[in-house]
């Protein structure tokens, strides 16, 4: 008889304790959890970006996840330019294109479109994370300012301190004049 | 004194006994836990945990209510509602801060209340007492801060009157509210060094809160009879005692977790019956909101701030005003002095019951007088709670020692248990 | 426990009140579908409230701290994506960035109000308290509950058609109005909506939606907050039982000793 009142007594005393455990990690979630992006920021995440107005040989920089995000409607030049390219001359081999996973360095895989029109990629220098400037360096494309990092036409890292090529976020046409990044 | 006797920590393994010589923390966790308590403490005694827990849940939503708010005038409101609609679980955060200050201040009165009852405030424990009262006044303090953080109407205009108080005194009054301000008015400067200070000052709380543990370890709880925990053997106080871990800790934690889903009630189905309609319109200088009124648990004092209509000699209505606010609770703070009754507990003071109960009935009556506008009777009832609670104590209690013939107390603590509680072998007899 | 019940309910009951004292009289209570603790928006009529919001009430009115995106959001009007995109198109925004007006996409809020002196409506339904008292002891919030959406349909729909000039402004007269006259022009007439479910649209019924919507508008969350409410008192009190059986257990030896 004792013994079982003893059973019982331990049965309750562990199903208050863990009872009381879990409340008490249930309560610690939303302290975690509210540092977690918010609703404002988490709706940001993806953007559309109208580009009917941009000309060839023109360049438009958007912020986008806190970043600045550079699409250039490239003339036929700056296309050849960048095709014509030896693939093993690049330090980087990679296309470093998140809609095309592993893919080579080659212009086509940098390129949005078919034509290679368009080119949209992260405008962070991929050495310490400065803004390079459009239009300038050695290669006619980028050039980064803090530590004379160039990019082509392609955004392709060719000299200079830059471990790779810029970024190419996700991206999409969704219509003719609409970019969705993200 | 030496406390009531108990056991000691005692350093067993190697590391215990080096840890113990260094730093004899886990002996000072042990005492504190295991504390002797008297064993007939009732369900007042609850409050003290809840209010524990109060500062606690205070301090931790609100460091994570401040990686969200911005203290600027253009944009405190904004943060505020951001943190409301887009935060992840934010609204929850924010209306647990807001009711939780709620919580805390009906827990606060509850505890002054029981305190004032039984006697707590008596010797030996005035140091508890005035610990407590300091608490208190920095509770108020903390909460009025904050309510300005929001930065609403009733944030704004409250910060204006409560600051217009220190204005009111005489000569230096309106350079000191300058100087509280950061300016002629209520402005980014305010806002910002209440947004600092009510940071701090729940920290400096918690400070005061250990001194009123140590201060109450130090003489021993009080409790419903008043009497003295007997402490000339182990043995002996072992009669009048429990340890505090377990048997007090779980009820403790019983009556929290009962209050506790009676606020998820509240913060899930009511969140802003306790707060003002007018604080979710963004603050307006130009503008003030046709009846000011305080969060309730400043009405009580607010009424008393508002029970003085006339100028006395050279001082004005205003200033009287403020003193008798601030007097309120100082006269609270001498009951340990003015109460001449040899007697500690109100369970056996015949007399003394009715004047506390009525105590209780002018403080109630007095948050009701604080939160109506001051037109037709509500002035003059204002004065009459204001009178009677400054006479409770500076002429009631002092009387009532010297009056009342108490009833007769019980000899032991263990004797008013077991009067409870009848030990099973004399019920069966 | 009898104590700590009493002093609680006493706490809260003349905790009080404070609320009121600003509206005129007490308004008329209204059975809106969220109201208690079971209550839930009525999706539709969000969705009829929110076009009665932007044929009439956005002409001078703003709702600046509602994001576009948000009426997608279940428990609120629930459109679809494109629907959200398709109504954040019919406002312009100004964007800091271009330093410039720009059509409105879904992450944007509404504009802030057009004409000065009308007020913003985002926490119109919790700014203003229809119930009050009795004697200021706020029992009335706790039966009928804040009030909010209940004082703006009164508004609505207590014109009197009585209007007065005074110092060059307009004022109509209006029962349910503080003070009696309000600046704001009946602002919406019978069958002056069209909705696309039929819903009646005489004043009464488009002011009942429009009020619903608002009280969305204040507090897009209250679904997900009574259903966290429900979770937590229902935990709260399993483990309130818990430790009263493990208190009772615990001291049982000690207060019937034999």
């Amino acid at each position: 008889m004792s013994d079982t009142t003893g059973t019982r007594r331990d049965f309750l005393y562990v199903a208050t304790a863990s009872t009381g455990a879990i409340g008490g990690a249930a309560a610690v979630w939303p302290l975690i959890n509210q540092m977690n992006p918010s609703a404002d920021v988490v709706a940001l995440a993806s953007i559309e970006v109208d580009v009917a107005d941009l000309e060839p040989g023109a360049q438009m920089t958007v912020k986008w996840r806190g970043k600045p995000v550079f699409i250039r409607r490239r003339t036929q030049e700056e296309i050849d330019a960048a095709r014509d390219v030896n693939l093993d001359e690049l330090p980087d081999q990679e296309d470093r294109n998140a809609n095309i996973p592993d893919g080579d360095a080659s212009d086509a895989n940098r390129a949005l479109d078919e034509t290679g029109e368009w080119l949209v990629m992260m405008g962070v220098c991929t050495h310490l994370g400065c803004v390079p400037l459009g239009d300038a360096g050695d290669f006619g494309g980028w050039f980064c300012p803090c530590h004379g990092s160039h990019y082509d036409t392609a955004g392709r890292i060719r000299k200079g301190p830059a471990p790779e090529n810029l970024p190419v976020p996700q991206a999409v046409f969704i219509n003719d004049t609409t970019i969705k990044l993200g | 004194m030496a406390g009531i006797p108990h056991d000691h920590y005692e350093p067993k393994s190697g590391f215990e006994k080096w840890l113990d010589a260094r730093l004899p923390i886990v002996g000072v966790l042990y005492s504190t836990l295991t504390i002797p308590t008297p064993k007939n403490l009732n369900w007042m005694w609850i409050w003290g945990i809840v209010l524990t827990f109060c500062l606690a849940i205070q301090i931790i939503t609100g460091i994570v209510l401040v990686m969200h708010y911005t203290p600027h005038v253009d944009m405190a409101f904004d943060s505020v509602e951001h943190i409301m609609r887009d935060v992840n679980g934010g609204w929850a955060l924010r209306y647990i801060h807001a009711n939780g200050a709620s919580l805390f201040f009906i827990a606060v009165y509850a505890h002054i209340f029981r305190g004032l009852y039984y006697g707590s405030y008596k010797s030996p424990r005035e140091i508890t007492w005035i610990i407590g009262m300091l608490i208190y006044l920095l509770m108020m303090a903390t909460g009025f801060l904050g309510y300005v953080l929001p930065w609403g109407q009733m944030s704004f205009w409250g910060a204006t009157v409560i600051t217009g108080l220190f204005g009111a005194i005489p000569g230096i009054g309106p350079i000191i509210q300058e100087w509280l301000l950061g300016g002629p008015a209520v402005d980014n400067a305010t806002l910002n060094r209440f947004f600092s200070l009510h940071y701090l000052l729940p920290f400096v709380i918690v400070g005061l809160v250990v001194v009123h543990i140590w201060a109450f370890h130090t003489t021993g709880n009080n409790n419903p009879t008043g009497v003295e925990v007997r402490r000339k053997s182990k043995a002996e106080a072992q009669k009048d005692t429990l340890p505090f871990w377990p048997y007090f800790v779980i009820k403790d934690l019983f009556a929290l977790c009962f209050i506790l889903t009676i606020f998820a009630a509240v913060v899930g189905f009511m969140p802003n019956y306790l707060g003002h309609p007018d604080n979710y319109i963004p603050a307006n200088p130009l503008a003030t909101p046709a009846h000011i009124v305080p969060e309730w648990y400043y009405l009580p004092f607010y009424a008393i701030l508002r029970a003085i209509t006339f100028d006395i000699w050279f001082l004005d209505a205003k200033f009287l005003g403020v003193l008798a606010m601030f007097g309120s609770i100082f006269v609270m703070a001498l009951a340990p002095w003015t109460d001449t009754s040899s007697t500690r507990s109100g369970r056996f003071r015949p007399m003394f019951k009715w004047y506390f109960w009525l105590l209780g009935v002018d403080f109630m009556v007095l948050m009701w007088a604080g939160a109506r506008p001051a037109e037709g009777l509500v002035p003059i009832i204002s004065l009459i709670g204001a009178i009677y609670w400054f006479a409770y104590f500076l002429v009631i209690l002092p009387l009532l020692g010297r009056i009342e013939k108490p009833l007769p107390v019980p000899e032991t603590i263990e004797a008013d248990f077991d009067a409870h509680y009848p030990p099973k072998s004399s019920v069966e007899r | 426990m009898k104590k700590i019940i009493l002093s609680s309910v006493l706490a809260l009951g003349l905790g009080t009140t404070s609320a009121f004292a600003a509206g005129g009289g007490q308004a008329h209570d209204h059975d809106f579908s969220f109201e208690g603790p079971f209550g839930k928006f009525d999706q539709n009529q969000l969705q009829r409230g929110l076009q009665v919001y932007q044929e009439v009430c956005s002409a001078c009115h703003g709702l600046r701290q509602v994001a576009f995106r948000t009426l997608g959001d279940e428990g609120g009007p629930h459109l679809t994506e494109d629907q959200v995109k398709g109504f954040a198109a019919n406002f312009d925004v100004y964007d800091a960035e271009l330093d410039d007006t720009r059509t409105a996409k879904p992450a944007d809020k509404f504009p802030a109000s057009g004409v000065e002196n009308a007020p913003d409506l985002s926490l119109m339904a919790k700014a203003r308290a229809g119930f009050s008292g009795p004697y200021g002891l706020g029992i009335n919030q706790i039966v009928k509950g804040m009030g909010g959406p209940e004082y703006i349909l009164d508004v609505l729909t207590s014109y009197t058609g009585e209007e007065k000039t005074q110092a060059g402004v307009t004022l109509y007269e209006n029962t349910a109005f503080p003070g009696g006259w309000i600046a704001m022009a009946p602002p919406i007439s019978d069958e002056q909506v069209e909705f696309a479910d039929g819903h009646k649209n005489d004043v009464e019924h488009m002011g009942e939606d429009v009020s619903a919507f608002l009280m969305w508008a204040a507090e897009p969350k209250m679904m997900v907050r009574k259903w966290t409410g429900f979770l937590s008192v229902g935990f709260l009190l399993l483990l309130t039982v818990l430790l009263y059986l493990t208190n009772k257990k615990l001291w049982a030896p000690h207060k019937r000793k034999a």
